[in-house]
């Protein structure tokens, strides 16, 4: 008996395969009974329940509003603007102001439209600058970091303690290696 | 008061920083009662979003009581109970006015591309978010909706985004009677989608995920296929295997920046910043999908660029929809679900955490252990509020 599924022209013998390879495929109507475990299965089939259709929608469905434009707020804290507008918003968050070397970095990446890659790579780097400017920061508040519980240390020896073992013993051979090797060169120069 | 702090990527933990104060007429003040960690809050975690400074507090899906109110605040008085929408907005802006919510223009003086929200990073706006006792609202007369009394505590809090961002990852979907739906990543805005999913008509759903118990999960909660990448040689060909050679008819990104399943994707997107994240679902989205078929984004991605196959997507005449959720729009219809049974958005709640211990709720929850679906954050004091726990809903 021919086992092969395909005939030597390459077709399906097999004519639900064949069908499928030529599109020719029907959908049986739906049996609303198939799915009456789901609990509300079929409640929003109508466009109109669903609360976002249309996209745009006017006017909006908004109580209590009784302002034109919002007031400009007011602060003293320096706070950064897209270029591609040409000032600060009604309302901002002033957080987090830009301070130090990656605050120095952030005003240069502002200069930048968000159209430009510079800008989003300046902010990324500016992060990772504000990173090392934070862990100094908290030294020279006399803070000594706990970094293990920072990144959830007591979770992973509760929750995955081979995990934890497996860093802590690539950490260890990392180290160890890099300190055999400072001491290989170290004695080859003396 | 205490909130949780970022201090760089893998880096957070809880630290006393002042009280937030009313900067704005239109400002409110809320005392956090309780405040999840999204998924989205991932990717500041993992230190991929521009513009995360050291010394943020996240959080953008929070409930709480309103403890002050600015001089133009009309709606809301001391003491309301309130769940926040993350989207920040004004109402009045030309996008407000079409109710693009989440796309408000005078929120947000940073970016332009995106509004503003809770606790996002200085990309969309610099504002602190309610992972913390204490938040500033702004425009507290739009943005808070006051808790119904028969609305659970947990299901009010997962109104603020996970859910409706779920429910219209759905609806941009454009989901008819007996449509086939593929929902990638079986996180909670994954579950939420596949619930939707069914609300919408669909005859069919298959959650694609790596992870086992995510699986197991959705399998059991939204009542839906699963199909596990690492079991599959490849997603295109086998997606067109389970549906008749041609596709599905929705495709749901609830991933974005940091799926798994291509070592390239996650290596130029993730490792290497070469691109604005791994856009693996995208690619395996857009070859999945039938000729004709959509696809829905919701997965959230960096501002610069991705590679992906947008050639077959215009061979293939897909319609290609994305947002970020807004909140607003989805919430009298969403509470009727709750009402009616239809759904019950508190399920996907596996942990429920001391805010103190943010540091070990991030970690189990980036790293996928201790059968982690979502965690809650529970700020100090905030029980002797006196909230009531369970409701009739």
């Amino acid at each position: 008996m021919n086992r092969d599924p395909y005939t030597p022209h390459g077709q399906a013998r097999d004519e639900h395969e064949a069908d499928m390879a030529a599109g020719h495929v029907h959908r049986q109507a739906v049996d609303p009974q198939r799915y009456a475990h789901i609990p509300g299965w079929g409640v929003d089939r109508d466009k109109h329940d669903r609360p976002a259709v249309p996209m745009e929608r006017t006017p909006p469905r908004l109580d209590d509003i009784h302002w034109d434009r919002p007031p400009q707020q007011v602060s003293d804290v320096e706070v950064l603007h897209s270029t591609e507008r040409s000032g600060l918003t009604p309302v901002y968050g002033t957080t987090a102001p830009p301070r130090g070397l990656s605050g120095a970095l952030r005003r240069l990446g502002f200069r930048y439209s968000e159209n430009d890659l510079r800008r989003w790579l300046i902010l990324l780097f500016a992060d990772r600058v504000d990173v090392v400017e934070g862990l100094a920061g908290d030294v020279a508040r006399g803070h000594v970091p706990r970094i293990y519980a920072e990144m959830g240390g007591r979770a992973e020896l509760r929750h995955n303690p081979a995990g934890a073992v497996r860093k802590a013993v690539t950490v260890a051979a990392v180290a160890g290696a890099a300190y055999w090797l400072w001491q290989r060169r170290r004695d080859r120069d003396s | 008061m205490i909130a949780m702090e970022y201090r760089g990527p893998y880096r957070v933990r809880t630290v006393q920083k002042p009280t937030p104060a009313i900067e704005h007429p239109h400002d409110a003040i809320v005392q956090v009662v309780r405040s999840c960690i999204c998924g989205s809050d991932l990717h500041l975690y993992h230190g991929l979003v521009p513009d995360t400074r050291v010394g943020s507090t996240f959080g953008h899906e929070f409930v709480g009581q309103v403890v002050d109110v600015g001089s133009e605040v009309r709606s809301l008085r001391v003491g309301d109970r309130v769940l926040v929408p993350f989207n920040i907005f004004c109402g009045t802006c030309f996008f407000c006015q079409r109710e693009l919510f989440s796309n408000c223009h005078a929120t947000n003086p940073e970016a332009t591309a995106v509004g503003g929200i809770y606790g996002y990073s200085h990309t969309t706006g610099g504002y602190d978010g309610g992972q913390a006792q204490f938040v500033r609202v702004p425009m507290a007369d739009v943005g808070p909706t006051k808790i119904p009394d028969d609305l659970h505590v947990e299901d009010a809090v997962l109104l603020t985004d996970a859910l409706p961002t779920g429910y219209q990852a759905a609806e941009m979907g454009d989901i008819r009677e007996g449509d086939t739906v593929v929902v990638f990543g079986a996180g909670p805005v994954g579950l939420f989608a596949a619930k939707s999913a069914w609300l919408m008509g669909a005859g069919r759903v298959i959650v694609v995920d790596h992870v086992h118990y995510r699986l197991a999960f959705a399998a059991r909660l939204a009542q839906c296929e699963t199909l596990n990448f690492l079991e599959v040689k490849d997603m295109a060909e086998q997606i067109k295997r389970m549906t008749d050679g041609l596709g599905a008819d929705v495709c749901i990104d609830c991933v974005g920046a940091e799926a798994d399943g291509s070592f390239l994707q996650r290596l130029t997107g993730v490792r290497l910043k070469l691109q604005a994240g791994a856009a693996t679902v995208l690619h395996w989205a857009v070859n999945s999908v039938r000729k004709g078929g959509r696809l829905s984004i919701v997965g959230v991605y960096g501002p610069t660029f991705n590679a992906f196959p947008i050639g077959n997507a215009l061979n293939k005449g897909l319609t290609l929809r994305m947002n970020q959720a807004s909140v607003k729009r989805h919430l009298p219809r969403l509470i009727e679900h709750i009402r009616a049974g239809h759904l019950r958005p508190r399920d996907i709640i596996t942990h429920r955490m001391p805010l103190e211990e943010v540091s070990d709720a991030y970690h189990l929850f980036s790293s996928k252990l201790d059968g982690c679906v979502k965690a809650v954050l529970i700020p100090p004091g905030a029980d002797a509020l006196g909230w009531p726990d369970r409701s009739a809903a």
